[in-house]
């Protein structure tokens, strides 16, 4: 088996560069989120909003510089599945805590 | 004209072509592997919204939880991200020795989040509040520990891979093997994201 340059597939194999934007934007925003909390400085639906923010930017730094998940052809796949998979997500949670939650009041 | 450029296409080419085709393919099926985990965490994570609530009278997040110990374990995960993809980079270098020297630290790394984990399971259940104390607690043992096993999964992979980077070199399956399992870490870093929003700082705010 010969050594082919698997960069060819056509994905991004990232840089130094990207990965190290990457994990600095990650650390921020973890210790961005965590810090939020402990410090206890925020009203709670403010602290709520940041965090929820924060772990958002952070799925989205990690597809981007870690699965190198972009708008190229040859992620397109990639990104359709995943937008379909988001969707039963949202579906999944939304769906049981909309059901649950009604359940709760009429039986209260 | 086209029957000339079409004979200078070589059967070397050829080949190429397509094996760096199957690498595609296994990476996007790997892919839909990932997305269907994704979809396993989401009923996970739909239950313990439900049920996070339903302490039983027993420990609260409040009570269980302490962050910096829940930021450590987010640290050593999130650097073990990045030194995977240093590993990632070291083999579309070439470079073998620094594969498997990126892996071994993943893997340590790696390593270290799984103790903390067990060990916060270990002191959490010899306190009395195992998985049976409440539906909260069923919930968290559940979600946590489904990461955790694929965490655990995950390092058996790392040390697979690092032994086949030195035996086998970084031949054509052997990259797009590594590849896969950069997607699979990078993967679960996002997971615990989730997790460590979710469980431990929503459980703190509580």
């Amino acid at each position: 088996m010969s050594e082919t340059d698997i960069s060819s597939t056509g994905a991004s194999r990232g840089s130094f560069r990207s990965y190290g934007a990457g994990f600095i934007l990650s650390v921020l925003l973890t210790t961005a989120a965590f810090g939020l909390v402990m410090s206890g400085a925020l009203p709670r639906s403010a602290l709520l909003f940041g965090i929820f923010g924060a772990a958002v930017l952070q799925i989205l730094v990690h597809l981007h510089y870690f699965l190198h998940l972009d708008a190229s052809s040859a992620m397109r796949w990639n990104v359709l599945a995943l937008v379909f998979t988001v969707l039963i997500l949202v579906l999944f949670v939304g769906g049981t805590l909309w059901v649950i939650s009604n359940l709760d009041y009429r039986m209260m | 004209m086209i029957a000339t450029d079409a004979s200078c296409i070589s059967e070397a080419s050829i080949e190429e072509f397509e094996a760096s085709n199957a690498v595609a393919n296994q990476a996007l099926g790997f892919w839909l592997y990932l997305m269907s985990d994704l979809a396993l965490f989401a009923a996970i994570f739909a239950t313990y919204a439900v049920l996070g609530h339903n302490y039983a009278g027993g420990p609260t997040g409040r009570d269980l939880f302490h962050l910096p110990y829940a930021f450590g374990e987010t640290m050593l995960l999130l650097f073990s991200s990045g030194t995977c993809g240093l590993a990632m980079l070291a083999m579309h270098d070439g470079r073998q020795g620094r594969v498997f020297t990126w892996l071994a630290v993943t893997f340590l790394l790696g390593l270290g989040f799984i103790v903390m984990e067990v060990n916060e399971f270990v002191t959490m259940i010899v306190g009395g509040s195992g998985p049976s104390r409440s539906a909260f607690l069923s919930a968290f043992f559940t979600l946590v520990g489904t990461h955790g096993i694929h965490v655990a999964f995950g390092l058996i992979w790392i040390a697979v891979m690092a032994g086949q980077v030195v035996i086998k070199g970084l031949t054509t399956p052997v990259q797009s093997r590594l590849m896969r399992l950069g997607m699979f870490w990078h993967f679960l870093d996002i997971v615990w994201v989730a997790v460590f929003t979710v469980v431990y700082l929503m459980g703190v705010l509580r």
